[in-house]
């Protein structure tokens, strides 16, 4: 921990040194989505300023070097997250837009009546509906994964799961009500076994800690900019070549196209294929920025950082009466998601609020997971590797003092 | 901190703490759920209407301090009142909470439920304060499901 200098990082992030309801800003929500570098928003405004055009179509400068700027961001990517080429990289808007173009994709080329798609307990809703919504469509079944009072996957019923039925199975790496970090590589081996490909939901592992794509041997991974310090409307869905080749389009019109008649449209290879009109260029070119960004910090102590940060306040909220912390996972990142005795998590929100401390507070999109801990809802502190120990200790107090408003 | 205290007055949380009406109405004849999806406050109404008013009214459910209070106040407000009365207090209760009534310089007739005026510097708190009245407004309508998002 010494080795992280997070008060340098801090003013990396000038979002951060400004004050809110008279205190300074203690942002602890990053699992909704983090701040933005100063790089990353003179990259965007550098485009908007010199740079702005359509991509791909233009023969004019500016269209090249736009196109140029928004291919170079996808090269980021693929070595960011260790592709194993570049094309494998579809640009979406975010972790919805991916499983969505999955679920729709591949689930209409792959998925029949009868066969049997796998989720689990802890799922976003982001990851629940798009594949409820494909099973309706073709008469498949919808299976889950079930989790212990620990907040982690039970691996062995999991295994009972999986069969010749199986088209599927899509899993977050990180839980983003609990935080719990899922044995994803031994349960992508689990299910190829079986050859069943295997979709990883990213959204709460990228910004977190370095992750390998092909090393996991993941079929299918998304994740979000906007929750890895880059604007929202940036995001990536990576899939194997083998797969994304044989998927039909998502979206249908411009720039996916090879050739268009009347009587039939033949399709552009991937990625153009599942990118259909104008993307968020600004964006994704500042998502090559956010990737820059984390390459010039030593992201392996930032995670080691945060990580620590995470242990602290576990500890100090678990040391509050009244307070009880749901998800103990043993394997957790980031996220500290909480339940004061008889006080409901958003009149938490609200007084945290006014102690300059912003928190969520709500069911997380994850309402099974409520469910299953017999909460409405849960207050949730979520870290980035540039919050302090001094703001976990602001949050600690002031827990404390919701808990004495409601005494 | 003015601003919370005056969100988070000893009313409202002994009200949280106590709600009153806090029950079902078996003999109820109208009823409605009332859900705030975002929160997951979730609460039933009962009103027993009789002669056009409102005889018995209570609530039963969960949600945020802001949420219960309300209801629980409101509960106490509008036994005896009118449908017509009733109405005019949630349009002025609503009016209010969003900062487009001045409940001070106004006529109107909220009385008690002024403590609620707090809310309007808490822009995300506003429809946990007229859930229960959005409810109520939907009970004396027939409808049988309310929803603030």
């Amino acid at each position: 921990m010494t080795d992280w200098d997070v008060e340098k990082i801090r003013r990396d992030f000038p979002v951060l040194s400004q004050t809110v309801n008279g205190k300074p800003l203690r942002y602890l929500d990053n699992a909704a989505s983090s701040q933005v570098p100063q790089t990353v928003i003179d990259r965007g405004a550098k485009y908007l300023r010199e740079e702005h055009s359509n991509i791909h179509r233009g023969v004019h400068y500016l269209s090249q070097h736009a196109t140029t700027a928004y291919e170079a961001a996808r090269e980021k990517v693929k070595r960011f997250i260790n592709a194993r080429e570049a094309k494998e990289c579809i640009f979406v808007r975010g972790c919805t837009e991916g499983v969505n173009l999955v679920a729709s994709s591949y689930g209409r080329k792959f998925v029949n009546a009868g066969d049997e798609i796998i989720i689990s307990q802890m799922e976003h809703h982001a990851n629940i509906i798009p594949w409820q919504i494909l099973a309706e469509e073709r008469g498949a079944r919808i299976k889950v994964i079930p989790m212990n009072e620990r907040g982690e996957l039970i691996i062995e019923e999991y295994e009972n799961l999986l069969n010749e039925r199986t088209k599927i199975v899509s899993v977050s790496h990180v839980s983003n009500s609990l935080g719990t970090v899922n044995p994803i590589k031994g349960m992508i081996q689990t299910a190829h076994k079986f050859g069943v490909p295997f979709f990883v939901d990213g959204a709460q592992s990228v910004p977190h800690f370095p992750v390998d794509v092909q090393d996991l041997d993941a079929d299918f991974f998304t994740f979000s900019g906007h929750k890895m310090f880059a604007p929202t409307g940036s995001g990536v869905l990576y899939g194997k070549r083998e797969w994304l080749d044989k998927m039909p389009p998502y979206q249908t019109g411009g720039g996916m196209i090879r050739t268009v008649s009347f009587e039939k449209t033949t399709f552009a290879p991937i990625p153009e294929k599942f990118e259909a009109g104008t993307p968020a260029i600004a964006a994704n070119i500042g998502l090559g920025a956010a990737i820059d960004y984390l390459n010039s910090i030593d992201f392996e102590a930032a995670a080691k950082y945060e990580h620590s940060l995470l242990e602290y306040a576990t500890e100090k909220l678990s040391a509050i009466e009244g307070v009880r912390i749901v998800g103990t996972a043993k394997e957790k990142a980031s996220v500290l998601s909480f339940t004061i005795e008889n006080v409901h998590p958003h009149d938490i929100g609200t007084i945290l609020d006014q102690s300059g401390i912003a928190i969520r507070a709500g069911h997380h999109c994850a309402q099974p997971v409520m469910r299953f801990f017999d909460v409405p809802a849960t207050a949730r502190a979520s870290f980035a590797f540039y919050n302090t120990r001094e703001e976990v200790d602001v949050l600690a107090d002031s827990i404390q003092k919701v808990i004495d408003v409601f005494a | 901190m003015s601003e919370l205290n005056d969100l988070y007055q000893e009313v409202i949380l002994d009200h949280n703490k106590n709600p009153r009406n806090f029950r079902e109405i078996p003999s109820a004849n109208y009823k409605a759920d009332g859900n705030n999806p975002l929160c997951g406050d979730a609460l039933r109404i009962y009103v027993e209407m009789e002669d056009d008013k409102v005889k018995d009214v209570a609530f039963k459910g969960s949600g945020c301090a802001i949420s219960k209070a309300s209801a629980s106040m409101m509960t106490q407000t509008v036994k005896g009142k009118t449908k017509e009365e009733a109405e005019k207090m949630f349009d002025e209760f609503h009016r209010m909470v969003l900062g487009e009534l001045d409940e001070e310089a106004e006529e109107n007739s909220l009385g008690k439920l002024k403590i609620f005026a707090g809310v309007k510097e808490f822009p995300a708190r506003v429809k946990c304060a007229s859930l229960s009245w959005h409810t109520l407004n939907a009970a004396l309508h027939g409808e049988e499901e309310v929803s603030t998002e």
